[in-house]
């Protein structure tokens, strides 16, 4: 049987270390026959190092969600690699010190909206960018952490995280009339640069494999990963809208 | 590989990747108090080390390594 992903376009962004999410993401979908573009924030040249970590080599280009020029001009510069675009990874998120750690009753609206703009419409604001190369079947997939309830320390982040959770519906309603779905993974914690910015992040390593059914491994992004290339795969094609949690089914289960 | 030398390999490194000048990158430095570095270079420094010397540095080490001195030390005994 081919790969999964045999001949599927991705662009993959938000690698930042080979524990990253989407470097897992990218090394999966490679080994399942993808041809992946990255993007970078920031630290292009940790990046680059990192990109040629994977299988194969994959071309790095620089996207800052906040920059309108770069969001303009990605289509293009993509389109210089691949020629069109079978699936998107959005896996960016950003909030300022004082929106995370329990100090959400203080914190400022510039840094909230900032948490916003960079974890929430930034996913419409990917999508907008790559439209020109989508077309009917491909699949946008946006990294998120289940936040119908509230969490200890995650504050404005889950705020961002409800409102990535709404855009993605907002987004699945507009482009599904062009074959385009969109949808989530909810995860459960996994050890990453990210992880580690959040304050509090150990009570939920403590609390996840006790309570996961299928229990559940901080330190393993693989699951997670091939979560991700599965919504990113022709196998899920009625389906939009909609947060598919690779948590160990945390989220059923009470205490 | 002598510790002179990878002296010399982490504070072309922490050059390159910090800007800080290489004069200044002694053992007893500190990475954080002496030379500014932040949480992000510090990743960055350490994927470079593993690049180079061939040492993984996985994340609960790099904590671990506050001085220059702890670099190297940690990349002696791993290379």
């Amino acid at each position: 049987m081919a790969g999964l992903l045999e001949g599927k376009r991705l662009l993959v962004t938000g690698v930042i270390t080979d524990a990253s999410i989407a470097f897992h993401v990218a090394r999966t979908a490679q080994e399942q026959g993808a041809q992946v573009v990255l993007t970078g924030f920031g630290r292009m040249k940790l990046v680059e190092r990192i990109a040629a970590r994977l299988p194969e080599p994959a071309p790095v280009l620089e996207l800052d969600v906040q920059n309108s020029e770069q969001l303009d001009s990605l289509a293009q510069r993509v389109g210089e690699h691949v020629d069109g675009l079978d699936g998107v990874l959005h896996s960016i998120a950003f909030a300022p010190e004082s929106c995370l750690g329990g100090e959400f009753l203080n914190a400022p609206w510039e840094d909230v909206s900032t948490a916003i703009q960079v974890s929430a419409y930034s996913l419409k604001s990917l999508a907008m960018a790559c439209r020109p190369l989508l077309h009917p079947g491909s699949s946008i997939v946006g990294m998120d952490f289940d936040n119908r309830q509230a969490w200890p320390a995650y504050d404005w982040m889950g705020v961002a995280k409800s409102t990535l959770e709404s855009v993605c519906r907002y987004l699945a309603r507009d482009l599904g009339p062009d074959g385009i779905r969109v949808n989530l993974v909810a995860a459960g914690p996994v050890r990453t640069m990210a992880a580690r910015s959040i304050p509090g992040f150990a009570a939920f390593e403590d609390a996840w494999d006790g309570r996961a059914p299928l229990g559940w491994d901080i330190d393993d992004p693989t699951p997670v990963a091939h979560t991700c290339c599965a919504v990113l795969s022709d196998w899920l094609p009625a389906t939009t809208g909609s947060m598919i949690w690779a948590d160990g089914g945390f989220h059923a289960v009470g205490v | 590989m002598t510790n002179e030398e990878i002296l010399g390999g982490i504070a072309e490194i922490v050059n390159e990747v910090a800007g800080v000048e290489t004069s200044e990158i002694t053992m007893d430095k500190s990475f954080v108090d002496d030379l500014d570095i932040d949480s992000l270079s510090m990743v960055e420094i350490a994927v470079q080390v593993e690049d180079r010397f061939g040492s993984k540095v996985p994340d609960d080490e790099l904590a671990n390594l506050k001085t220059v001195g702890d670099a190297v030390d940690y990349v002696a005994k791993h290379a």
